[in-house]
């Protein structure tokens, strides 16, 4: 399990492997957006969190198909498949793997992006905490889209039409708590809401995951 | 460690390709599948592995005891010869990335990047990872592709060596690897045509 | 004889073929009457006028549209439990009817809330949630047409479809936490209270029976279609093989 962490982490920072194109991503949506709404501070402060979160969310988005693409494409999928790590587990190593080289950076890098987008200053904590929390669920079910769709040709749209509604709830929620922090109101129940999902998919979706992976070989 | 099977039937596609096929593989002994393209070689294979489920029949293989290789290697290409192997040794639990790289004749290229490899050393490093699992029973899907006459003879004193220790070894291939120990399987007369085979195998079929 | 015998794609055939046209002759019967009941035969609201009578397509739509999905669900867990092929191709012929119905709704539901809200579009949460449903049916019929081999593509859709029902769940609640909306309570329920009034409610469960009834046509012709095609590739295979 160590070694196919350490060997994705070690993928994704040579060369080629993608690592800081969802930061970024995540960089070119927080500059544009002002470019397109406007640089009065009151209407962007009050958009920031919701953009920070979709910022989130589609520079996570960009690199899914990776996550198992690339091993089906030279068969390093099938070998893991008769290898004696459970696919479940692999899935799970695999999402955490994504998550390390792209939520984490997100979420680091958010509390700049703010500041362009004059998220006003309670809000700054609010946000790395909310984004912690709430990444990991893209990146487990994103790895349940890129299950779904390993063995679809040029499948990345399908992807992003598979999952996005999924995000809909850790979209919310996350917003929310930022939101609420950000006008100083009472956080608990969206934040409790936001670790359940997170909680809740990291648990059940590497099964599910792992049986989309099993018919994909088949 | 013998590999049991006994009246497999396998699909692709949904259709039934082979069926009624029975063989014993015990240790020690190597046998080579033949049959012109398209027969369904490498669907029993990958059957054999349990990455597709069986029509029929019923294969018995102790736990833990096989190693497949396919005709893709696996391999990254960002990654040197060395970590490719290290890889798979801690997946499988072993220490064996010397010996492997040894056996393969592939310790000069221990640091170069899988990417600047030629395609008969990608062979010879995707075989490797064979000898870094250390199971006993080899499932290997046209082995020898891309290899050079050196390097076929090289993976048949590979093969030896492991049928010697008490390894098996079931191939699909076209090259003769001159193994004594090795049997020959013409698949050919294995192609499914039973009406009875067409009726349970569940996909397509049931619509006819 | 067990249910599952239906499950044979031939005698499903054989059975659908012989209640196909008394379903969609009920169907037919069942909303021509429910429309004509509604939509001349009560009287105007004296607050929405005329426009409440768009509530004999918009709430049939969208309950037909929810029961489209519950069909594809169990379906779907028929075929991943008992791996019976018509039971994936019944899942397979709701989803295009079913996002038909949610978009009916969701455009019924936009003429309605012009003259009502003062808008075409509000973003409240049954709203919300129709419009995120819809998306959850598109992914699913892509996901569908975009998986070559059938078994392999029943096996994908089945798994998302127990994973997007939990989740189109959880959007539900999520979408009612963001905003609390100007949807008026539920039209029909065992709350007398809560419900619309006589007039007006048995002309709807007339509609609603139609539109149950028709979606019920719908994927039986669907299906129908599915297997022959399937039978179609079936013979192509074999003559290839042969």
């Amino acid at each position: 399990m160590t070694a196919l962490l350490i060997r994705d982490l070690r993928l994704a920072v040579r060369a080629g492997g993608g690592f800081g194109l969802g930061l970024a991503f995540f960089l070119l949506v927080a500059v544009l957006v002002p470019l397109g709404v406007g640089p009065e501070g009151g209407t962007l402060g009050k958009i920031a969190p919701g953009i920070l979160w979709v910022g989130a969310l589609l520079s996570c988005l960009l690199s899914l198909d990776r996550i198992f693409a690339l091993d089906f494409e030279d068969g390093s999928l099938d070998l893991l498949a008769t290898s004696p790590l459970p696919m479940e587990g692999a899935v799970a190593v695999k999402a955490l793997a994504h998550w390390l080289v792209t939520g984490l950076p997100l979420t680091l890098a958010a509390p700049v992006l703010g500041v362009l987008l004059y998220l006003p200053a309670s809000g700054y904590g609010w946000l790395v905490v909310s984004l912690l929390i709430g990444t990991p669920a893209l990146s487990v079910i994103g790895a349940f889209g890129a299950a779904l769709t390993v063995g679809v040709k040029r499948g990345g749209l399908l992807l992003s039409l598979l999952v996005l509604p999924l995000y809909v709830p850790t979209l919310i929620f996350g917003a929310e708590v930022v939101k609420r922090g950000a006008a100083g109101m009472e956080i608990a129940t969206p934040l409790a809401l936001l670790a359940a999902i997170t909680a809740g998919a990291a648990a059940l979706l590497p099964f599910a995951s792992a049986a989309a992976i099993r018919v994909n070989l088949r | 460690m013998e590999m049991r099977v006994s009246d497999l039937a396998v699909q692709r596609g949904g259709i039934v390709v082979l069926e009624g096929l029975s063989f014993t593989l015990p240790p020690g002994r190597a046998l080579v599948l033949r049959g012109p393209n398209g027969v369904g070689k490498t669907t029993l294979l990958r059957t054999l592995a349990g990455l597709q489920p069986a029509v029929a029949g019923e294969v018995s293989i102790p736990a833990e005891s096989l190693a497949y290789a396919s005709h893709a290697d696996g391999l990254k290409a960002t990654l040197t010869v060395a970590e490719n192997l290290a890889f798979w040794a801690a997946v499988y639990g072993t220490g064996l990335v010397e010996d492997a790289l040894a056996g393969m004749n592939l310790r000069e290229l221990r640091n170069r990047w899988a990417a600047s490899l030629s395609a008969g050393q990608k062979r010879r490093l995707g075989l490797a990872r064979l000898l870094v699992s250390g199971r006993p029973i080899w499932v290997l899907d046209e082995p020898t592709v891309s290899l050079d006459a050196a390097s076929v003879a090289l993976f048949a004193a590979v093969v030896r060596a492991h049928l010697a220790a008490g390894g098996s070894a079931l191939l699909a291939t076209h090259i003769d690897l001159g193994l004594d120990e090795a049997e020959v399987l013409d698949l050919t007369p294995f192609r499914a045509t039973s009406r009875a085979a067409r009726q349970d195998a569940g996909f397509q079929e049931a619509f006819l | 004889m067990s249910i599952w015998e239906y499950a044979n794609p031939k005698k499903f055939m054989a059975l659908s073929g012989r209640v196909l046209p008394w379903v969609a002759g009920l169907a037919a019967l069942t909303l021509a009457a429910g429309l004509v009941w509604g939509f001349f035969l009560t009287p105007d609201d004296y607050k929405q006028g005329s426009t409440v009578k768009i509530i004999y397509i918009h709430v049939p739509a969208a309950s037909a549209a929810i029961n489209a999905w519950a069909v594809m669900l169990i379906a779907s867990l028929v075929w991943i439990v008992r791996r019976h092929h018509v039971s994936a191709l019944v899942a397979k012929a709701a989803a295009p009817v079913g996002l038909t119905f949610t978009l009916i709704a969701l455009v019924t539901g936009a003429f309605w809330g012009q003259p009502m809200w003062g808008t075409w579009w509000a973003w409240d949460p049954r709203l919300t949630n129709f419009l995120i449903f819809a998306l959850f049916y598109l992914g699913y019929i892509a996901l569908w047409e975009a998986v070559e081999n059938p078994d392999t593509a029943a096996d994908l859709t089945g798994v998302l479809c127990i994973v997007g029902s939990v989740f189109a769940l959880l959007s539900r609640y999520a979408v009612l936490f963001w905003n609390q909306g100007l949807h008026q309570g539920a039209s029909l329920s065992m709350d007398a209270q809560e419900n619309v009034s006589d007039v007006y409610w048995i002309p709807l469960v007339i509609c609603i029976a139609g539109f149950e009834l028709l979606f019920l046509a719908l994927v039986l012709v669907r299906a129908r279609t599915e297997i022959r095609t399937r039978r179609a590739q079936a013979l192509m295979a074999r003559e290839r093989l042969a």
